[in-house]
């Protein structure tokens, strides 16, 4: 078992080194000039470029570039923004804003999405379930865009205007745990949806098994034959997309942290991105690339616990 | 035959109708699937009663129709006098108890994240008056040893064990509770010709030692024929033919019977030219729309018109046993 998760951890070091390539010779492929962008509409002043382009490597080929930035990142040091600011200082507070949104999120997929796939398996065939199968394929085909900007209107304003009370408010973080509440039902709308199927898909083939009969005969109540032997044979499919899907909900919260204004790791990845301060994006990259291999090795680990058949050595 | 005193099993008019329907929004009921369609039977103490059936004829439907796994449309199924088709909650919980199922497939009927401990074992979480919590283990560990695996082996999990060890450790859950009736669905199908040897022998072994009474479905009619006491033979969800199992072997009445058994390999090459082959036309009608009268009568030779106008009764024929045909009339077709 340690030397397993040893072993996938050494393993992650190319995919991080890949990772972090690539997205360092994309972010600088982009047109234009990061230093032009400095100076808007201005003409910059040749020997502050210069001095610039000297400070930042600029005039060196990208692979250099790509060394000094590893070798910066290995001493912990995400390198400063052509604004002269730290990188880890933009950091600061953000990534708490993103993984409670990400972690809101995660929680509403997990209700709704396994006690929607639960109730709709319970019910295969009849009306209920066609409904869920309707409503989340619904769910899918809205882009978070739309459903994002449709909710915050619908939930976030009309309501406060019809009631008074302010249910979900609709920008910042300065409503603690409500503010997170419809934003991140927003990005987590089209994995609920993807997780209510998976969930009831992988339940109605455990249900059909025979331990399933065997338990039902023996005269065990409904609710542990579902808990103790469906529900939990059922679950890694569904931890897998779990695990998988942060990725996803880490990256849209690009589009949801900018339509509710949290700022958070994603609302300041697009603005970088605008702004072309490389080093922030770069460094917002190689974050979210290292979150996403722990995951999916925390997901493999959790496998070895949910069946018995699969061992590390 | 067994004193009418030791019936443990009634089962009367026993019928289970599958509701075809038709449209998505608003459904109608356009007929059934008459699975099971007016079965009876007794069982007794200690008593085998093979089921044999070619594929669809309702042998499942019935094995889940005697667990209360399905709800049937009518008739009763009495277990020691108490209808077990009306039970509910607490009565019903009790009579699971005493009734218990050995599944076809030993690679799907064990969960296969729980310990083989767990698995033989839980029934004692759900009926814990049968054993007191801190003798479970040992009793796990009895139960074990009874069905021929090796005690020790409590930690460990399904898939460390070969098909026939599966089907033990089946076998060793079913006995979990002690009850006296058990259900085998083709609990030997699944295995290989040595292993299913092994495993009716533990089965008939642990039936003189509990006193046990089975309903054992299976297709193959020389693995019914050796455990049974006494066989029932189904056709589109009825009994056709019910008699001890030398007057079914030796002495059918019913034509469907006499094809069935016609149909058995014999491992004698000169017999096998002297011998009748019966070989029936066409396929068994659907459930859901069976014919007239005689359910076989659309691929009997013996059909006439009198067959398609009256249902013929299960009663005793010619051979002194049960059958329900008009025309029974007693062919050995093995010619044992």
């Amino acid at each position: 078992m340690g030397r397993y998760v040893l072993r996938r951890l050494l393993q992650a070091i190319p995919v991080l080194l890949g990772t972090t390539f690539l997205i360092f010779a994309i972010v600088y492929a982009l047109p234009g000039d990061p230093l032009q962008a400095l100076a808007g509409e201005k003409r910059v002043d040749p020997v502050f470029a210069a001095a610039m382009r000297e400070q930042f490597h600029l005039n060196e080929p990208l692979i250099v570039r790509y060394g000094y930035y590893l070798r910066d990142i290995v001493s912990g040091d995400f390198g400063t923004t052509f604004r002269g600011l730290p990188v880890s200082t933009i950091f600061e507070g953000k990534f708490q804003v993103t993984l409670k949104l990400a972690l809101t999120a995660v929680i509403f997929e997990g209700i709704i999405g396994i006690g929607l796939g639960l109730w709709a398996a319970l019910r295969r065939g009849r009306w209920e379930d066609k409904a869920v199968l309707a409503v989340t394929l619904l769910m899918v085909s809205i882009p978070t865009l739309v459903s994002g900007f449709v909710l915050q209107l619908m939930l976030g304003v009309k309501l406060k205007l019809a009631t008074g009370i302010d249910f979900f408010p609709v920008a910042g973080v300065q409503d603690g745990v409500r503010s997170y509440l419809l934003p991140g039902f927003v990005l987590a709308m089209v994995s609920i949806a993807y997780l209510t199927r998976l969930t009831r898909t992988s339940l109605m083939e455990t249900l059909r098994a025979d331990y399933v009969r065997t338990a039902i005969a023996k005269g065990m109540p409904r609710r542990r034959v579902l808990g103790r032997h469906a529900l939990r044979n059922s679950l890694i499919p569904m931890v897998t997309y779990l695990g998988a899907d942060l990725g996803t909900l880490m990256g849209g919260a690009v589009i949801t942290e900018t339509i509710f204004n949290l700022p958070g790791i994603g609302q300041q990845l697009f603005l970088s991105v605008y702004l072309r301060e490389n080093p922030v994006v770069v460094g917002i990259v190689t974050v979210l690339v290292l979150i996403y291999i722990v995951a999916n090795l925390v997901v493999d680990l959790l496998y070895a616990v949910l069946d018995p058949r699969i061992r590390y050595e | 035959m067994a004193p009418s005193g030791d019936r443990i099993l009634e089962v009367r008019d026993l019928v289970k109708h599958f509701p075809l329907t038709q449209g998505i929004v608003l459904k109608r009921q356009i007929g059934a699937i008459k699975a099971v369609d007016g079965v009876s039977f007794d069982l007794h103490r200690g008593e085998t009663l093979g089921v044999v059936g070619e594929s669809g004829c309702g042998k499942s439907t019935l094995a889940k129709l005697l667990m209360a796994l399905e709800r049937p449309t009518s008739g009763e199924v009495k277990i020691n006098g108490v209808d077990m088709a009306k039970a509910h909650g607490g009565e019903l919980k009790r009579m699971r108890r005493n009734i218990q199922m050995v599944m076809q497939d030993p690679y799907t009927s064990l969960n296969p994240r729980m310990t083989v401990g767990d698995i033989v074992g839980e029934p004692f979480e759900i009926h814990s008056e049968v054993a007191p919590k801190g003798d479970r283990r040992r009793k796990v560990q009895e139960l074990l040893e009874v069905v021929g695996l090796n005690p020790e082996h409590i930690n460990r999990y399904p898939h460390q064990f070969s098909g026939g060890q599966r089907q033990r450790i089946g076998i060793a859950r079913g006995l979990a509770l002690q009850p006296e009736i058990i259900i085998c669905d083709e609990p030997v199908s699944a295995l290989d010709v040595s292993i299913q040897a092994q495993v009716m022998n533990l089965l008939e072994r642990l039936q003189n030692e509990f006193n046990l009474a089975y309903i054992f479905i299976a297709h193959d009619l020389s693995v019914v024929r050796h455990i049974s006491d006494r066989v029932a033979v189904m056709y589109l969800g009825k009994i056709v033919e019910l008699g001890k199992d030398d007057a079914i072997y030796e002495r059918p009445s019913h034509p469907y019977t006499q094809a069935l058994l016609s149909a058995v390999p014999v491992p004698d090459p000169e017999g096998r030219e002297t011998r009748e082959r019966i070989i029936l036309q066409g396929d068994p009608p659907s459930p859901a729309d069976p014919p007239s009268g005689c359910r076989f009568r659309t691929r009997c030779w013996k059909a006439q018109d009198v067959c398609a106008e009256h249902e013929p009764l299960l009663e005793v024929r010619t051979g002194g046993h049960l059958s329900a045909c008009h025309f029974a009339e007693v062919h050995d077709v093995i010619g044992a």
